[in-house]
């Protein structure tokens, strides 16, 4: 177990700026000046604007549409219903998961705030007073708004568009040994089982999802700037729903404001806008409301979970056994690989040495809005960690044992990585115990739990909870991770310029991560040009090679693992200039941070500078002139961060409101490249995570109404709630990636709910409560003491 | 409706509609875009800006109710061509990270700062309250806020 600094002697000097320092952030100054650059931000010459008409109710048969009113509105353009679309074939979109989307409904409406109609205007107030003005006549059905109802035979079919589809379930996936799990629960001394709900959240980034779709009528040509975490899949998302010659589409995702998973998917509004800006030949401008960006773009988890431990008298696990119900919404919309339907969730055996384990999952459909991104995380990962790490504590609870020793018993050992789970992961590399015993000294554990008692015995309540998570993160490889079909590598592409400075071109997308810093150092570590000296770029598809986006923690993994490798080979043609510069044997050349110099000869040395400009200059005889490559990375396996966290929290018995004593958050997630960047996103997971385990949920009454559609009903923590943390870090590289960094974006999303909860239940345990759902609001806690009591 | 307003230091007059929200007036009348809009209903607070010194959320006023008043926005914090200690903080101490929260946080700590340059790490978090952060935690950017306090106060005594 090492830190950053212990780990990784820096190589390089503050001012070359590689691996391991904590350089201020690139992106920084515009942010600071008000000179950001957000979709919303863009104004093109004669722009229109765009507002959508939704559906008020969950479930109805559209009888008729009427726009005359809208179009009689001064300033009004033009207004699109989905039968105009069908005309060329737009009314309907593939998801991201292979299903069918309404663009704008034709036929029915499946969830309350489907698009309907879309008004385009010149003016912003007009085109949403116009969009109010469209009246539509339905013939309500029964709302189906959860999914257990939804998957008895007498619920109405509520995909009836798709053919061949007789019942509303959307789909089933399995993974592990089902003969063998069921024998090592015949062998168990005790089975520990738990339902729990994770629910529907919302990634909600401040800024909405919003477009200016500017198609030239004159050469075909369709720009559109949008909020956009994968603009090359986006690209050719849009090749194929429009029909249009993939050259002529160029997709910008400029600044954005936070993303989180919610703008990966492809929502109705930007295809509307798209082809509304086609046939009226000027630039289209569609911002969502919040309202808009809560009720119907994509949610996160909403997962019904049955898990069972098989453990023996002695605290060792036997096995796994878990059976989930997934709430899909009205359309199946997960962005994920194609061969697993519920995402990367069968990672549930965690953090622990066990032979089996078997999952079953069902997918349903309901008259709710469609998504199931991946909410800062990894393919439904932090499902499958909140599951297991509370499992775990129930069943140290049953079994009497101290739960941080329960979990160092069962741990996957230091020695055992690689590790091939039961479920078929191999994990590449952790040291689980370590970050354990650094949390737990963190937090004064043993103190902690002595404490407890005597807080009982003076009516107050502490409880203590940990969460040792593992994730799986930075698809693919390409083999088994794709998405459509598209496989999920990435890519940077390394120009030198003859000066010696350089620019990168990335195929992901940051919203917030910092990549412009970031991605800067790890040139500078590999060929010591400074940090200052390098330009990084993304989010425009003319402009930098094809990726598959910013999400499920892969850009580090991935994009970072093709910088390295670029950087290595435009150094390895560097060599071949120094040599000829040097008039000596490549083979007698040495590399150190930014100079080639002559074994035994130091002062015999050329520059990275140097050999930059010689590269256009002076190239030996029979070598291309130029210093410039890309590399696309197919990763030979995941990555896997890990880390333990603990929480305390002080619980008031007469209310049953919760409050954070203390937050420990210990993470491993390799090689740091910028210590600073890696502990504010630390922060922000860790308070995300606080939120869906506190406060943060979207619900439907029982006609599928949205609660949840604003921020005063959906609650996100402010600076007022939010706990303060402490962080600690173990690091151990992974063997696979070329700077053994693993990823660290959602780790704390993934791990810190558990903890949380955990906490709370730890306080509570005492009285036999074993679950309290999430968002564990007082109300929940004190109906979960009183059903104890009583 | 006739609207003339001092926007950072500089007069502004325009022609606006009775309806028109204070925050479209400032991002697309004015065509200054550092002032966002992110929730519509007063809650998330990126639109906030100073209305003569004190901090308000443009969305939920009209532009026509700061007729003959003073804004302060974003753009305006620079000052001879000097970031100002509050933009200085959040770069040094990591503030921010997708910037979209930014102006409005740098301008209800400015505001804070004024009346108390030396607030407590509690006295911050409530200032900030109403202004919400999807990335930071809020950690750091509290921390941005006391960093520039300690900033102007070693200005003073210097």
């Amino acid at each position: 177990m090492t830190t950053t600094a212990e780990h990784h002697a820096l190589k390089t000097t503050p001012e070359v700026g590689g691996l391991g320092h904590s350089r201020k952030r690139v992106e920084d100054a515009r942010f600071l000046e008000g000179r950001g650059n957000y979709v919303d931000d863009i104004v093109l010459p004669g722009m229109l604007y765009m507002a959508i008409h939704r559906s008020p109710v969950a479930h109805a048969r559209i009888v008729s549409i009427d726009t005359s009113a809208a179009e009689a509105v001064e300033g009004v353009i033009a207004v699109v219903t989905g039968a105009l679309l069908a005309n060329y074939n737009l009314a309907w979109m593939p998801t991201m998961s292979g299903d069918t989307q309404a663009v704008l409904a034709t036929d029915k409406v499946r969830f309350q705030g489907q698009e309907i109609a879309a008004v385009i205007a010149t003016d912003r107030y007009i085109a949403q007073d116009a969009a109010d003005k469209i009246v539509v006549d339905y013939e309500e059905l029964e709302p189906i708004v959860n999914p257990q109802r939804s998957l008895e035979a007498d619920a109405p079919l509520i995909r009836d568009d798709k053919e061949g589809q007789t019942t509303n379930q959307c789909y089933t996936w399995e993974s592990g040994d089902k003969a063998a799990t069921d024998a090592a629960f015949a062998r168990a001394d005790k089975v520990v089982s738990l339902d729990t709900h994770y629910p529907r959240s919302h990634p909600s980034p401040l800024e909405t999802c919003g477009i200016v779709a500017d198609v030239n009528s004159a050469t075909g040509q369709a720009t559109l700037y949008m909020t956009s975490q994968a603009p090359h899949a986006h690209r050719t998302v849009f090749a194929l729903v429009a029909g249009l010659p993939e050259q002529n589409i160029r997709i910008v995702s400029p600044d954005i404001g936070g993303g989180f998973g919610n703008k990966v998917p492809v929502y109705p509004g930007y295809v509307v806008a798209t082809a509304a800006s086609l046939v009226i030949g000027k630039p289209v401008k569609w911002i969502e409301t919040r309202t808009e960006n809560l009720i119907s773009t994509g949610f996160g988890r909403d997962y019904y979970m049955h898990g069972e431990l098989a453990v023996t008298n002695d605290g060792k696990i036997l096995g796994l056994r878990v059976d989930m119900i997934s709430d899909q919404g009205a359309f199946f919309s997960d962005a994920q690989p194609t061969k697993f339907r519920a995402g990367l969730f069968h990672i549930v055996t965690g953090s622990y040495d066990y032979p089996v384990a078997h999952v079953t999952t069902r997918g349903a459909y309901t008259n709710k809005a469609p998504g199931g991104v991946a909410y800062r995380c990894s393919f439904r990962v932090t499902e499958a960690s909140y599951l297991i790490e509370r499992l775990v504590q129930n069943a140290a609870y049953e079994l009497g044992i101290d739960p941080a020793e329960f979990r160092m018993k069962n741990f996957i050992k230091k020695d055992q990585f690689p590790y091939l789970s039961p479920t078929g992961f191999v994990y590449d590399s952790g040291d689980y115990e370590a970050a354990l015993k650094l949390a737990m000294e963190m937090v004064g554990y043993d103190e902690i739990q002595k404490e407890k008692e005597q807080a009982r015995a003076e009516g107050r309540l502490v409880g203590i909870g940990v969460a040792s998570f593992t994730e799986v993160v930075g698809a693919g490889h390409g083999d088994d991770y794709d998405i459509l079909g598209l496989r999920m590598f990435d890519s940077a592409e390394l120009r030198i310029h003859p000066t010696g400075k350089a620019i990168l071109k990335l195929g992901v997308r940051s919203q917030g991560q910092g990549h412009e810093t970031t991605f800067a150092q790890i040139v500078a570590e590999e060929l010591g040009i400074p940090s200052s000296d390098i330009k990084v770029v993304e989010g425009d598809t003319d402009n930098t090679p094809y990726g598959l986006g910013t999400y499920a923690s892969r850009s580090t993994p991935v994009a970072g693992a093709a910088t390295a490798m670029i950087s290595r080979t435009l150094r390895e043609k560097a060599k071949k200039i120094a040599a000829h510069l040097l008039e000596a044997s490549e083979d007698d050349l040495e590399w150190e941070v930014g100079k080639f110099y002559v074994k035994g000869d130091p002062a015999s040395s050329v520059t990275i500078q140097d050999v930059a400009f010689a590269a256009y200059t002076n190239v030996p005889e029979g070598l291309e002139p130029g210093l410039e490559g890309v590399n696309y990375y197919d990763p030979p396996n995941m990555t896997y961060p890990f880390g333990s966290y603990i929480v305390v929290v002080d619980l008031d018995p007469g209310t049953g409101q919760w409050k954070v004593r203390k937050m420990v958050a210990v993470d491993d997630c390799g090689v740091r490249i910028n210590p600073m960047v890696v502990e504010g996103q630390i922060h922000g997971g860790l308070t995300e995570g606080f939120a869906m385990s506190s406060m943060q949920y979207i619900t439907f009454d029982d006609i599928g109404n949205c609660i949840g559609s604003n921020f005063g009903d959906y609650l996100i923590p402010t600076a007022w709630e939010t706990p303060r943390f402490e962080l600690g870090e173990t690091v151990t590289p992974s063997p696979h990636h070329p700077i053994g960094a693993k990823g660290v974006g959602e780790s704390a999303t993934v791990g810190s709910p558990a903890a949380y909860v955990n906490a709370v239940i730890d306080a509570l345990a005492h009285l036999g409560v074993r679950n309290i759902d999430m968002p564990v609001s007082a109300d929940r806690v004190w109906s979960a003491m009183e059903e104890a009591k009583a | 409706m006739n609207v003339t307003v001092t926007v950072n230091g500089a007069e502004r007059s325009a022609d606006v509609e009775p309806r028109m929200l204070l925050v479209d007036f400032i991002r697309q009348t004015l065509a200054l875009t550092g002032t966002h809009q992110g929730c519509d209903t007063t809650h998330c607070g990126v639109c906030t800006v100073l209305l003569d010194g004190v901090p308000i959320k443009s969305c939920t006023m009209f532009a026509v109710q700061v007729d003959g008043r003073a804004l302060t926005t974003v753009e305006g914090l620079k000052q001879n061509g000097q970031l100002s200690a509050i933009q200085q903080a959040f770069h040094q101490e990591h503030g921010l990270q997708c910037g979209f929260c930014t102006p409005a946080m740098m301008l209800v700590g400015t505001a804070l700062l004024e009346e108390n340059p030396n607030p407590t790490e509690e006295e911050v978090r409530w200032a900030i309250s109403g202004n919400l952060c999807r990335c930071t935690g809020y950690m750091n950017i509290v921390k941005s806020i006391q960093a520039a306090g300690a900033m102007k106060s070693e200005e003073v005594s210097a």
